[in-house]
C-alpha cells in the first residue's frame, strides 16, 4: 500500500516537472544559492540586488528563485540539486565552498547552466566561474588607512583563510606601505562570514589592542557600529554602510553583480551561453568605491587618483617589488603577479602582523 | 579607556544575551518542559525590540515590547505541547524555524537602518545587563527559597505526584514557558538594541542553542549557569585578544575554544553522576495528560 502511494506521488511529481519544463521554454528561470540571509546588508544582499536587476531587465520573460542561509555542507549539494531538478535554466552559487557541490551537480545536469562565484574549478562544460577584483579596492583602502591612522596600525576582521581573503589582506597592506613603509596590520579571524555580535567583539578586541582603523572581510555592519561608538574610522564591506557610521566610514567596496547577472541570463535566453572564467574589476564597474568621506580633501584626491589608475589599467596593486612575509622576494621590480598565483594566494606579504592559518 | 575595563565590558556584553535566554530556559526545564525554540524566541525578541524602538524612538520601550513578544510567541509552544500534548522536541524545533522566518519577514523594512542604542547606565554597562544579573539571583531565590518555586520543581520532577497533590500542572508549566519566552525575548533585544543596534536576519547566529547547552552545563543550577555563561563569554573575548596580540596559536583552534571549554566542563560535571541525577528534572520532556 505504502509503495503504491509512493509510486503515485513520484509519477505526479514527474508530471509536474515535465509541465514546468514545457512551460519553462517561454520563461527563463534563474536561481540563486546564498550563504547568508538576503537581509545581511552585505555580501548576500548585494547578490540579491543582482537578482532583482535580472527581474528589472527582463520582466515577464524571467522567473527567479533563491535559497538563503545555505550552509557550505551537504545541505549545499541538496539545495543545488533541488534547483537543478525544479526547472532552473541557470543556477548561480554564490560562495567559495559551494565549489565542489556545484561541479558535481553540473556533471549530473548537463542541460542546466551553472555559475559559481569566487571559485576556480570548471570540471564540466556547463559551469562557469566568476569573481570580482575586490583587492583593487582594498589597495585604495590601505592607502587611505595609512594616511588617516595615528597609531600606524590597522585592524582586519577576517572570515576564513581562503585565497580571496588572503589576497584582500595583502593588497590592503601593500596599499598602506606605499604610504608608510612601517605600517602594521593586525588580523583577527572570526571563522564565520556572518555573525554581527561576534564581528563586533572582534572589532572591540582590535581597538583595545591599539588599532585606530577597522576594516573587515565579513558581511555585517557590526564592526562599523563599534568603530562609530569608539570614535575611530572604518571601511564598509560589500555595500555602502555609511548610514551605520556617518562620521566613521571612510569608503566602502561595493559589489555590483547586476551587469554580470543580466548578461549571463541574456546569454541563456539567446542560446549563446558558453563556459568562461571572468574576473572583473574596477574597470568593468563590478567593484565600485563608495564616496570618500570623513577624510581631508588631499587624502580623497589621492584615493581618486589611484582608483583612476587602476581603472585605466596603468596601475595594478600586485606589481613588484614585493617581499613575502618570510623575507623572500616574490615579485621583482616592475614584475606583475600571475593570475594563477593570485587566485591561489596562500602567503602573506611583509608587514602583516599575523601568522597565516594553514 | 583602560584596556582591562574595556575587556570586562566586552565580556559582559557577550555573556548577557546567553545568560538571559539560559535563565529562562532553566526555569522552563525545571518545570519539566523542554523548549528547543530558544533561538526562535530570541530572534523574535530581537526584531520586536528593534522595531518598537524605531517606532517609539525609545530603546527601553523596545526592550519591554521584546519581553512581551517573546512571551506571546512562547504561548504558541505552550498551547501545542501542554494543551494539545504535541511532541516537545518537534514543536520546539518548529518554533525556532518559525521564529527565524517570521522575524525575517517582520524585519524586512528595517534592514539597512541603524538602530537606537540603549546607552550605558553605570560603569559602562546597560540596563539589560543589570537586569540579567538581578534575574539570575531572583530565579535562584525563587526556585529554592519560595513555596511557589518548590511547586514548580515538584511539577518538573513528577507531574503525576504534583497533580495528585492538587497542583495545577498545566497552569504552572504555562507560566514557566512564558517566563522562558520573556527572558529569551529580552536576550534577543540585548543583541539588537545594545550589542549591535541594528536588525539583520539571523542575527542571533545560534546563541539560542548555546543557551540551551548552558542549561545542561549548569546542571539546572542558577549559580552554575552564571559561571557558565561568563566562562563562555570570557573565552570568546579572550581568544580575539590573543589573536590581536599575535599569539602563535592557530585561530581555528582559538575560535573553537569557547565550545571546547564548555564540553570539557560538561564532561567533568557528568563524572559526578549522583549530583547530576539530583538536579535533573525527572519529568523533563515527558508529556502530561491529566486523567479526568
Amino acid at each position: 500500500m505504502k509503495k503504491t502511494i509512493f509510486a503515485l506521488a513520484a509519477s505526479a511529481a514527474a508530471l509536474m516537472t515535465t509541465g514546468a519544463m514545457a512551460d519553462g521554454h517561454a520563461k527563463t528561470k534563474a536561481c540563486f544559492i546564498y550563504i547568508g540571509p538576503t537581509g545581511d546588508f552585505g555580501w548576500t544582499y548585494q547578490h540579491d540586488q543582482g537578482r532583482k536587476s535580472i527581474e528589472a531587465a527582463f520582466g515577464d520573460k524571467v522567473e527567479t528563485a533563491y535559497l538563503e542561509n545555505v550552509p557550505e555542507s551537504a545541505e549545499a549539494q541538496r539545495s543545488i540539486e533541488k534547483f537543478a531538478r525544479s526547472g532552473c535554466n541557470i543556477i548561480f552559487t554564490t560562495s567559495f565552498n559551494y565549489m565542489d557541490p556545484t561541479n558535481k551537480a553540473a556533471g549530473k545536469h548537463p542541460d542546466v547552466k551553472f555559475e559559481h562565484a569566487t571559485g576556480y574549478k570548471r570540471e564540466h562544460p556547463n559551469i562557469s566561474t566568476y569573481s570580482s577584483k575586490f583587492y583593487q579596492g582594498r589597495y585604495i583602502q590601505g592607502q587611505i588607512a595609512a594616511k588617516m591612522s595615528k597609531t600606524g596600525v590597522a585592524g582586519y576582521i577576517a572570515s576564513f583563510p581562503i585565497p580571496e581573503v588572503v589576497r584582500g589582506i595583502n593588497s590592503f597592506v601593500l596599499g598602506a606601505q606605499s604610504v608608510n613603509p612601517d605600517f602594521k596590520l593586525k588580523v583577527v579571524w572570526v571563522s564565520t562570514w556572518f555573525d554581527p555580535p561576534k564581528e563586533a567583539d572582534a572589532a572591540k578586541a582590535l581597538i583595545d589592542q591599539g588599532v585606530d582603523i577597522i576594516t573587515q572581510h565579513t558581511d555585517s555592519t557590526g564592526p562599523m557600529q563599534v568603530a562609530a561608538e569608539r570614535g575611530i574610522k572604518a571601511f564598509g564591506q560589500a555595500s555602502d554602510m555609511i548610514k551605520f557610521g556617518p562620521k566613521t566610514q571612510l569608503t566602502s567596496i561595493i559589489d555590483e553583480w547586476g551587469p554580470y547577472y543580466v548578461s549571463r541570463v541574456k546569454a541563456v535566453m539567446d542560446g549563446t551561453w558558453k563556459q568562461q572564467d571572468v574576473w572583473h574589476g574596477m574597470a568593468d564597474g563590478n567593484v565600485v568605491m563608495a564616496p570618500y568621506t570623513n577624510m581631508p580633501d588631499e587624502v580623497a584626491e589621492a584615493a581618486k587618483k589611484t582608483a583612476a589608475a587602476i581603472k585605466d589599467g596603468s596601475f595594478e596593486p600586485f606589481t613588484g617589488p614585493i617581499t613575502k612575509q618570510d623575507g623572500s622576494v616574490w615579485l621583482k621590480e616592475g614584475e606583475k603577479a600571475e593570475v594563477g598565483t593570485l587566485l591561489g594566494m596562500n602567503f602573506y606579504v611583509k608587514g602583516v602582523d599575523d601568522k597565516l592559518p594553514q | 579607556m583602560d584596556v582591562w575595563i574595556s575587556i570586562f565590558i566586552s565580556i559582559c556584553a557577550a555573556s548577557t544575551p546567553l545568560l538571559l535566554a539560559a535563565t529562562g530556559e532553566l526555569v522552563v526545564e525545571r518545570s519539566g518542559v523542554l523548549n528547543l525554540g530558544v533561538e526562535g524566541m530570541m530572534i523574535i525578541g530581537a526584531v520586536a525590540g528593534f522595531s518598537a524602538a524605531q517606532a517609539t524612538g525609545n530603546p527601553y520601550a523596545g526592550a519591554v515590547v521584546a519581553v512581551f513578544a517573546g512571551a506571546v510567541f512562547s504561548l504558541l509552544f505552550a498551547f501545542l505541547t501542554l494543551t494539545l500534548v504535541a511532541n516537545q522536541v518537534a514543536t520546539g524545533l518548529a518554533l525556532t524555524i518559525l521564529g527565524l522566518g517570521l522575524s525575517g519577514m517582520i524585519g524586512e523594512h528595517f534592514v539597512g537602518q541603524p538602530g537606537i542604542r540603549m546607552e550605558a547606565l553605570v560603569l559602562g554597562l546597560d540596563a539589560i545587563f543589570y537586569i540579567s544579573i538581578a534575574l539570575i539571583g531572583a530565579v535562584s531565590w525563587f526556585l529554592f527559597r519560595t513555596r511557589a518555586g518548590l511547586m514548580l520543581r515538584s511539577v518538573g520532577d513528577s507531574h503525576t505526584s504534583a497533580h495528585a497533590l492538587g497542583l495545577n500542572v498545566i497552569r504552572i508549566r504555562y507560566l514557566a514557558v512564558m517566563f522562558g519566552g520573556a527572558c529569551a525575548g529580552l536576550g534577543g533585544a540585548h543583541l539588537s538594541l545594545v550589542y549591535v543596534p541594528q536588525w539583520v536576519e539571523g542575527m542571533t547566529a545560534g546563541r539560542g542553542w548555546i543557551a540551551l547547552a548552558l542549561v545542561v552545563f549548569a546542571s539546572w543550577r542558577p549559580a552554575r549557569l552564571l559561571v557558565g555563561a561568563y566562562l563562555f563569554g570570557a573565552v570568546t573575548i579572550a581568544q580575539f585578544h590573543a589573536q590581536a596580540v599575535g599569539v602563535a596559536i592557530p585561530p581555528q583552534f582559538l575560535t573553537s575554544l569557547p565550545y571546547l571549554a564548555t564540553i570539557i566542563v560538561l564532561v567533568l560535571i557528568a563524572r559526578n553522576r549522583r549530583l547530576t541525577m539530583i538536579n535533573t528534572p525527572a519529568a523533563l520532556g515527558q508529556p502530561f495528560v491529566p486523567d479526568r
